[in-house]
């Protein structure tokens, strides 16, 4: 089906530069590796000898670890770095780190930075291969990519699907990566939120905007809760939580509005109670625990098509 | 550039090695066949109807990818990564005599690739090796247990099988 046999970059910035016949080449890979996590020896040698550092100035959890599953599920060496602990609490620079770890001559970085284009910054002046694990409010691909292929798996297809993607979008990268590639792939996106956690430029983006809750999630095949990200506003955009809850927050009764075999998906790490309901976070409709297995699966698929590239002290 | 078996010499052969799998192995107890994609598969698939007929029984299918074993990947300095397809082996190899089936048997790096992804999946009693043709040039001590035919070939020559199933005839060819 996909055409494209390869990456056209060695890295994975951002959703942004992919091409709907690279995005499926992904998605066709990671199935294939989803059943390598299924085997009695849940490893291959792909990427033996082939070193990968996870460089991580924020904190996560399930994105690094799905990474490090993801390499050493291929055979790759792979070092970690958090900030704590590390050069950086010293006041060293992102480009200094970056150049550093380069002398180490790895083959791929696995980078998550808080200030967006940090990513790119580092595939500027770095040989190896970097993969974007989240750059502040810009991008998250893989976390888009796993979400397609959570709904390729569920509902078959992508084009034409209604994806409503509700909560503090302004700040959301998962929002920005899932928004690109659903319209790229021929999907139907609303946005839902409060006005303040609103971003410029939906219409540019193919996105249908809405504050109505009921509004974006009518006759919806996938709905996806966003977390309201505290750390990153200083209670100017909300007035309380309990507020955004009665307004925002994903509830069953709300759900009858959707299609009937509607998936309720949601990047984690969840807020119960302010932008999902218990009930609904650990209902039949929710895939928010395939989204996570299914991480693994998609990060694996980058990893070995970015390898093909070659040599890291090749350009 | 010569065809060097046609249809019914393909079908043929697939034909005698049922036969001598069946006498080797002294019936198909604890059988199953596992094709290496792509072409592997539908021959293994064939194998499985012709021992049917000769036995009655249903062997059990699988097919593996062995993209992932692959011993060349570095070498494509510059390329495309092998697009990799799904293994789908839907029993266990513990205790059972595995029957593993490609189409050409050259190198032999192929086979050492499928010999490490089997051995990931469980510890089968034993391995046999079915080739529909085998071209020589070994660069590993690796050698089939079944041959559809052997065919002399020149290293820069490339053989092509074509099947009914993947290519819409059956056909073996030498081209170069």
């Amino acid at each position: 089906m996909s055409t494209a046999t390869a990456l056209r970059s060695r890295h994975l910035l951002g959703i942004d530069g992919l091409e709907p016949d690279e995005i499926d080449l992904i998605l066709e890979t990671a199935s294939a590796m989803k059943e390598v996590g299924a085997r009695p020896i849940k490893k291959v040698p792909t990427l033996r000898g082939r070193t990968i550092i996870n460089l991580f100035f924020e904190p996560s959890t399930r994105t690094r670890m799905s990474f490090e599953l993801a390499e050493k599920r291929l055979s790759a060496d792979t070092l970690g770095m958090t900030v704590a602990g590390s050069s950086v609490s010293k006041g060293e620079t992102l480009l200094d780190t970056a150049r550093n770890l380069e002398a180490m001559s790895p083959d791929m970085i696995v980078v998550r930075h808080a200030s967006s284009g940090a990513a790119h910054q580092l595939a500027r002046i770095c040989h190896a291969s970097i993969i974007n694990a989240g750059d502040g409010m810009h991008e998250h691909p893989t976390q888009a990519l796993l979400d397609a292929f959570t709904m390729k798996e569920r509902k078959g297809r992508l084009a034409g699907l209604k994806v409503a993607i509700v909560g503090d979008l302004v700040h959301s990268r998962v929002f920005r990566s899932n928004a690109l590639l659903l319209t790229r792939m021929g999907a139907e996106v609303r946005a839902c939120g409060p006005a303040t956690l609103m971003p410029c430029g939906l219409d540019q983006l193919g996105v249908r905007a809405t504050c109505q809750m009921n509004e974006a999630i009518d006759g919806a095949d996938v709905v996806m809760m966003l977390r309201v990200q505290h750390e990153r506003m200083q209670g100017l955009f909300l007035p309380s939580l309990r507020e955004y809850f009665a307004l925002f927050g994903l509830t069953a009764e709300r759900l009858r509005h959707a299609a009937p075999d509607v998936i309720v998906m949601h990047p984690g790490p969840m807020n119960r109670g302010v932008e999902i309901d218990s009930e609904v976070a650990d209902g039949r409709w929710s895939v928010i625990l395939d989204q996570v297995a299914n991480g693994v699966a998609v990060r694996m698929a980058v990893l070995y098509l970015l390898a093909g590239e070659g040599e890291s002290s090749e350009k | 550039m010569p065809v060097v078996m046609d249809g019914d010499r393909v079908s043929r052969s697939i034909t005698r090695i049922a036969h001598e799998i069946v006498e080797r192995n002294r019936g198909v107890a604890d059988l199953a066949l596992i094709g290496i994609r792509a072409r592997g598969v539908p021959i293994a698939t064939r194998i499985a109807r012709e021992l049917k007929v000769l036995t009655s029984v249903d062997v059990p299918i699988g097919a593996l990818d062995i993209t992932l074993y692959r011993d060349d990947l570095r070498r494509h300095a510059v390329g495309p990564q092998p697009v990799i397809r799904s293994t789908d082996i839907p029993f266990s190899l513990d205790d059972r005599l595995i029957l593993l089936v490609d189409d050409v048997l050259y190198t032999g790096r192929t086979i050492r690739a499928a010999l490490d992804a089997l051995i990931d999946f469980g510890r089968p009693r034993a391995i046999q090796l079915v080739a529909l043709v085998d071209r020589g040039h070994r660069e590993l001590p690796i050698r089939a247990d079944y041959v559809g035919r052997n065919i002399p070939t020149a290293r820069h020559q490339s053989v092509q099988v074509r099947l009914a199933e993947i290519d819409g005839r059956d056909e073996v060819e030498v081209e170069g």
